[in-house]
């Protein structure tokens, strides 16, 4: 099943090389999970948009099982970094490595700092994308349990609560970078191949949606 | 605000996309690149006659255009749509249980069946429902006995006549009252109201239920329609229009996310959650993709006048069901196929959620296309 070709790799290389089906799905799949947990406003965010997206995560699973993809992915073989794969990757299925050639050296924090500002991002908003990238720090440094059914339910919303935005965005600045590197120093062993490991609630969500 | 009329053109059964001429024959509002937010329109509707036009905006108000009246000279040009009234619908509300804010974004408009002088129209927004009643004021009292014309009473020992106040024109003033306020009915966010033929009850959808109201009766609604399933980690699909049928009071018809339409009959049982019929094409395989699902999702159905048809609008299309055949369309009208191939980009910006309308022309031999984008002016 080929991949609607709307999917642009910016890459500050001059490398044309299409990205393969499979990492175009990986990162389909971070977008769809990134999509499920921000809120961008104070109202409740649509059910139908969050359905539709929740039916596509779980596609895109099925299929990876399906494919035996579904695996704390091997280290980056190519060694680049990728543009358009989001925080969530990096910190679920590679180790710390080294990135792309250019920049400063310093291991994947780095990598990820040069994904979100360099270079067209198909993201055409980074202002919104740093908000967002804070919001999961934030979520992901709490201890709020983060699951797809509570996306549904009625009563709690707390994901979504005026609190954690807003602590989100203005602790941000500080505890983007910390939690970065927190995160990037807990991801130093090598990945498990299991994703159900202790790396944060993004697991949780994923664990999740691989039991279903 | 930001609104253009579009010259009628038809889409002929036979033919297909070339027969299309689009043009505006009137723009209205500032063509601006800054549209406050508040203006941003989110539903058009017209009345019965086509001689107003409702349009609701994200800041909650609605505003009715008028169809000047025909020049008996130039009977062959459209009369021009100017505004006849505005007034505020919907308000910002603090859900304070959930933490969240309900927008006033107007989601929909319908107008009733004009019964005497006076229009009435229902709005909503996610969660209420308003009856408003939009009346003329083109005369009025003059020449109080009692009184002098600013309202004051005259002092009775001047009082030598009687005088019997008389109607005198004045200036148009249209105005328009909130009559009935159907609240507290519905959890989730409400996308569709259709007024019924009997003209006594309307039906409202939101996400996950459909109910039935009577006009008069504020305070109770049926439940006619509940598809939430017992655990929410189940919820894979979820109500996205629903619309009674022209002439049968008894039968209506929802659409899903998953491109689906159901029609149900209320004889049947009070709680219609098995449908009569189920309309569903089956998937073409050569087109399919991860976003497959998505753009198959129904944004609108809509029932011909003769009731014999339905057209549903999904992302890429525009579809035409007859009622007697639930397997597959009857037509279909690819209206962007051009985007297809960017799926992933409009899926990235969220385009790909954006909910288009649809509606049918007088005739119901051909149809018009009027569509209305979910974030964008049109």
């Amino acid at each position: 099943m080929m991949f609607a070709r709307g999917l642009k790799r910016k890459c500050t290389e001059d490398e044309e090389a299409a990205p393969s089906y499979s990492r175009q799905r990986q990162s389909l799949l971070d977008m769809s999970l990134v999509k499920l947990q921000l809120c961008h406003a104070l109202a409740e965010p649509s059910l139908c948009r969050s359905v539709l997206i929740a039916n596509t995560v779980r596609q895109i699973q099925e299929e990876m099982t399906q494919d035996g993809a579904w695996r704390g992915a091997a280290p980056q073989t190519t060694g680049r970094a990728p543009l358009d794969r989001l925080v969530s990757t990096d910190l679920l299925c590679r180790s710390v490595r080294d990135g792309a050639g250019d920049g400063p050296a310093a291991p994947a924090p780095r990598g990820l700092q040069s994904s979100i500002w360099e270079g067209d991002g198909p993201l055409e908003d980074k202002g919104s994308f740093q908000k967002s990238l804070d919001q999961i720090l934030e979520t992901l440094e709490s201890n709020t349990p983060l699951s797809v059914d509570e996306l549904f339910s009625d009563v709690d919303s707390s994901y979504c609560s005026l609190d954690a935005v807003l602590t989100g965005v203005v602790g941000g600045a500080q505890s983007g970078q910390d939690g970065l590197e927190a995160l990037a120093a807990m991801a130093a062993p090598a990945p498990s191949t299991s994703c159900k490991s202790d790396l944060g609630e993004l697991d949780h969500v994923v664990g999740i949606l691989v039991e279903t | 605000m930001f609104l253009k009329f579009s010259l009628r053109s038809v889409f002929n059964g036979a033919g297909g996309g070339n027969d299309i001429q689009w043009c505006f024959s009137q723009v209205k509002g500032a063509v601006d690149d800054d549209v406050a937010e508040a203006d941003i329109i989110s539903t058009v509707e017209f009345n019965h006659s086509g001689e107003l036009l409702a349009t609701g905006d994200k800041g909650g108000r609605v505003v009715i255009f008028q169809q000047e009246q025909e020049n008996k000279i130039q009977s062959h040009s459209r009369g021009e749509y100017n505004v006849y009234s505005t007034f505020q619908s919907h308000e910002p509300e603090f859900d304070y249980l959930k933490s969240l804010e309900i927008e006033e974004k107007i989601n929909k408009i319908r107008w009733l069946p004009q019964k005497n002088a006076a229009q009435f129209l229902l709005s909503t927004n996610d969660k209420t429902i308003k009856l408003w009643k939009i009346s003329e004021r083109d005369k009025r009292p003059e020449g109080y006995n009692l009184k002098e014309e600013d309202g004051r009473y005259r002092d009775p020992t001047t009082v030598t006549t009687l005088r019997v106040p008389v109607f005198r024109p004045m200036d148009l003033m249209v105005e328009a009252s909130p009559r009935r306020i159907f609240a507290n009915a519905h959890t989730y966010h409400i996308n569709s109201i259709s007024i019924n033929s009997d003209y006594e009850t309307y039906l409202s959808a939101d996400d996950l239920r459909i109910n039935l109201w009577h006009l008069e009766i504020t305070d109770r609604s049926f439940n006619i329609v509940d598809i939430k399933p017992a655990n929410m980690e189940e919820l894979t699909e979820v109500i996205t229009a629903a619309e009674f049928h022209p002439n049968s009071c008894n039968t209506f018809v929802y659409s899903s996310s998953k491109g689906t339409i159901r029609l149900c009959d209320m004889r049947a049982s009070a709680l219609c959650d098995r449908h009569s019929k189920l309309f569903e094409e089956p998937e073409d395989p050569s087109n399919r993709s991860f976003f497959s699902e998505i753009i198959s999702s129904i944004s609108d159905v809509k029932f011909s006048h003769s009731g014999r048809y339905m057209m549903t609008r999904d992302y890429l299309s525009v579809k035409i069901w007859d009622l007697n055949m639930e397997n597959r369309p009857v037509e279909t009208y690819q209206v962007h196929e051009y985007l297809r191939s960017k799926l992933c980009s409009l899926y990235e910006n969220d385009c790909i959620f954006d909910k288009f309308e649809c509606c049918w022309n007088g005739s119901d031999r051909s149809h018009e296309n009027v569509t209305t984008s979910q974030s964008h002016p049109f």
